[in-house]
């Protein structure tokens, strides 16, 4: 990249960045050690804090120590979506918790991943990264998956929740939730991929995980009612050739979607891994645009205005639009392109010494089924073809997995992925040589550049620009 | 015998209480829903830049400037120039023209967003920030007119309604175009 000139960043952007380098760091430092005396070290994080794990093994492995602690501390101890339960020394040798105890399950106490706000000065205007890099399988568990909120996440009833279809259309109606649920229904896995995924790494390697420069993706099982059956029960009307999209949250969002997509694939969701859709997610109601940026997917969905034309909201003018270096930008941008990441080993990890690792990641289009994934140990000079985990699906991630012995010199991880279409995920060097080097802010959104981790010859894991 | 086998098993079914389909034919249409009455649809707008159901009233800079200072300069800064603190984070209003082909651009009202029209949708719908959606019609036309008249874009004295908002030219009207990718760049 050195022949590119420097980034001048705004003020606003330098801001929102020093911030998340900030934050990034106190997260890291908050994690605990797996088991620093464990060869197998899942997840090889380094050691930098005392492990709260050994704590809680300690604390329950004497009952006298749990009671001088008491309950209310020890209860404090669990991580968020966790309860705290005292560790026996072998469960073989006890009943372990009654069937049911607490009707909805929680998981492990031991699972201490969360969400991380980026932070903007405003807390109920920002968004927040799925943690990547200890995802597991291609789902991404539903109290994990990343957020971009505009006014907060409301508190919706679904008993008082209406969609209301009108416009271009024969028979403006409103459905109650009881309505839609009784149409037909389909289910699908879908990604959702915030167009603002990466938009610190423009310029120069600056998160240092991957939660950090790729946690804006999440992927789902969704379940609801394809728009073009609603669109049968109003009647489109000659001309009708966009649907303006309403969410019922303080940011009221709205977005134009052009008719083409709203007939191809948009769902009406309600539906999300198996229950209602999260809060965060829209509850009770998201569009859902398979392949297109996240802004598009409105949650809280109340309101779909058929026009033949699109609005220009906000959104859709000033936010999230391409300005490239010419100083004309580019609108609609709608479609996710090609991209992969190495998750394992990714940033901040460390590798405990020479030997073999399953390289694995993600991979996904918003174009259509991933085709193939390669991976390359020298910073893009070989390359070669990752295995597949699975039967890719239409837009949705797949897990691909790569065998690598490492011999302990410096390496640099990095995959590739090409889509169904034939399009080829670029370089970072590619795509700045097209869109132009006054990004960030500039062009700071649909960065799908190759991601490069450099591994260290004491198996340390870093975020690079190769 | 088949027809006759058929008859009887219909006159038997014919004589229960259920249906005497157990599957319904299969559907395009279902009729679920009720029809959305005009007193449903009134709460709604989006204003395209046409300016199609821009509401009655209109508004100046002299009254939006004292809306302004009561309900937007706290996050918008006296001067629009914007407040990054801790809880409000505002956006920079004006300014920055002439800066976005430049490795600094500055993307705000006044040099980025393409129609004036939005500035109403956007301040109606969900403006200001701690209380959205609580301005009057006359109160949104004002705050915009005073934007767009600290803006240099109209004249302090001009009066913005329906008919005057969507004929606004912002400076950047023509900055946008449509998506070239797949870029092809990437097929050489």
């Amino acid at each position: 990249m050195k022949d590119m000139a420097p980034i001048g960043y705004d003020e606003k952007t330098q801001r929102l960045i020093h911030d998340m380098v900030a934050a990034e760091a106190r997260h890291i430092s908050g994690r605990e050690v797996e088991n620093p005396e464990c060869d197998c070290k899942d997840g090889m994080f380094p050691a930098r804090a005392p492990t709260r794990r050994v704590f809680l093994f300690a604390a329950g492995s004497s009952s006298a120590a749990a009671a001088l602690l008491g309950g209310r501390a020890l209860a404090e101890e669990a991580p968020p979506g966790a309860k705290h339960f005292d560790v026996p020394l072998d469960p073989t040798r006890q009943q372990g918790r009654p069937v049911a105890a607490d009707g909805y399950g929680t998981r492990s106490q031991f699972e201490t991943e969360v969400r991380v706000r980026f932070p903007t000065p405003n807390e109920n205007t920002s968004w927040s990264f799925t943690p990547l890099d200890k995802m597991q399988g291609n789902l991404t568990a539903s109290g994990l998956h990343f957020e971009r909120h505009h006014g907060g996440t409301p508190t919706i009833d679904p008993a008082r929740h209406m969609l209301f279809v009108h416009g271009m259309v024969n028979t403006p109606k409103k459905f109650s939730m009881v309505d839609l649920k009784r149409f037909p229904s389909v289910t699908r896995r879908h990604f959702i991929e915030c167009s603002g995924n990466g938009l610190t790494e423009w310029n120069k390697p600056t998160l240092k995980t991957v939660q950090g420069t790729h946690g804006l993706l999440s992927t789902s099982e969704w379940n609801g009612v394809p728009f073009a059956t609603i669109a049968r029960e109003v009647g489109l009307m000659d001309g009708a050739s966009w649907v303006l999209a309403e969410g019922s949250d303080a940011a009221v969002m709205t977005r134009s979607i052009p008719m083409e997509k709203m007939l191809k694939d948009a769902l009406l969701a309600y539906g999300q891994n198996g229950e209602s859709i999260r809060p965060e997610q829209g509850y009770p109601l998201r569009l859902l645009l398979p392949g297109f940026e996240g802004n598009t997917h409105i949650k809280w969905l109340r309101r779909l205005q058929v026009s033949d034309k699109p609005f220009m909201t906000r959104e859709e003018t000033s936010k999230y639009t391409d300005l490239m270096a010419n100083g004309k930008a580019r609108q609609f941008t709608l479609e996710m392109e090609a991209k992969s990441v190495i998750t394992f080993p990714s940033g901040e990890m460390k590798l405990p010494g020479p030997g073999f690792y399953n390289i694995n990641g993600l991979a996904w289009s918003g174009r259509g089924r991933v085709q193939s994934v390669d991976v390359s140990v020298d910073a893009g000079k070989t390359w070669y073809p990752a295995r597949i985990d699975g039967l890719p699906e239409p837009i949705c991630t797949v897990r691909f997995n790569f065998p690598w012995m490492w011999d302990g010199t410096p390496a640099v991880l990095q995959s590739r992925c090409t889509d169904e279409t034939g399009y080829i995920q670029p370089t970072l060097k590619q795509l700045i040589a097209i869109r132009g080097d006054n990004g960030p802010f500039g062009s700071i959104y649909h960065l799908n550049a190759i991601q490069s981790w450099a591994v260290a010859a004491d198996g340390g894991v870093t975020n690079v620009h190769a | 015998m088949f027809t006759r086998s058929a008859a009887i098993l219909a006159i038997s079914l014919a004589g229960l209480s259920v249906p005497a389909k157990a599957h319904a034919q299969a559907q395009i249409h279902y009729g679920f829903g009720t029809a959305a009455t005009s007193e449903d649809l009134a709460k709604f707008f989006s204003i395209p830049a046409n300016g199609n159901g821009l509401p009655p009233g209109s508004g100046t800079a002299a009254e939006g400037a004292k809306v302004y200072a009561e309900s937007c300069a706290v996050c918008h800064g006296d001067k629009l120039e914007g407040n990054p603190a801790r809880g409000i984070g505002g956006d920079k209003l004006i300014g920055g023209r002439g800066t976005l082909a430049t490795n600094t651009p500055i993307k705000t009202v006044e040099s980025y967003w393409p129609y004036a029209t939005t500035l109403f949708d956007y301040i109606k719908r969900t403006m200001p920030f701690s209380a959205p959606g609580s301005l009057s019609d006359a109160q949104v036309y004002s705050v915009v007119a005073y934007i767009l008249s600290q803006a240099n874009i109209i004249k302090p004295t001009e009066t913005i309604n329906a008919t005057t908002l969507p004929k606004i030219e912002m400076p950047n009207h023509n900055g946008f175009e449509p998506d070239p990718r797949p870029e092809l760049d990437l097929y050489k």
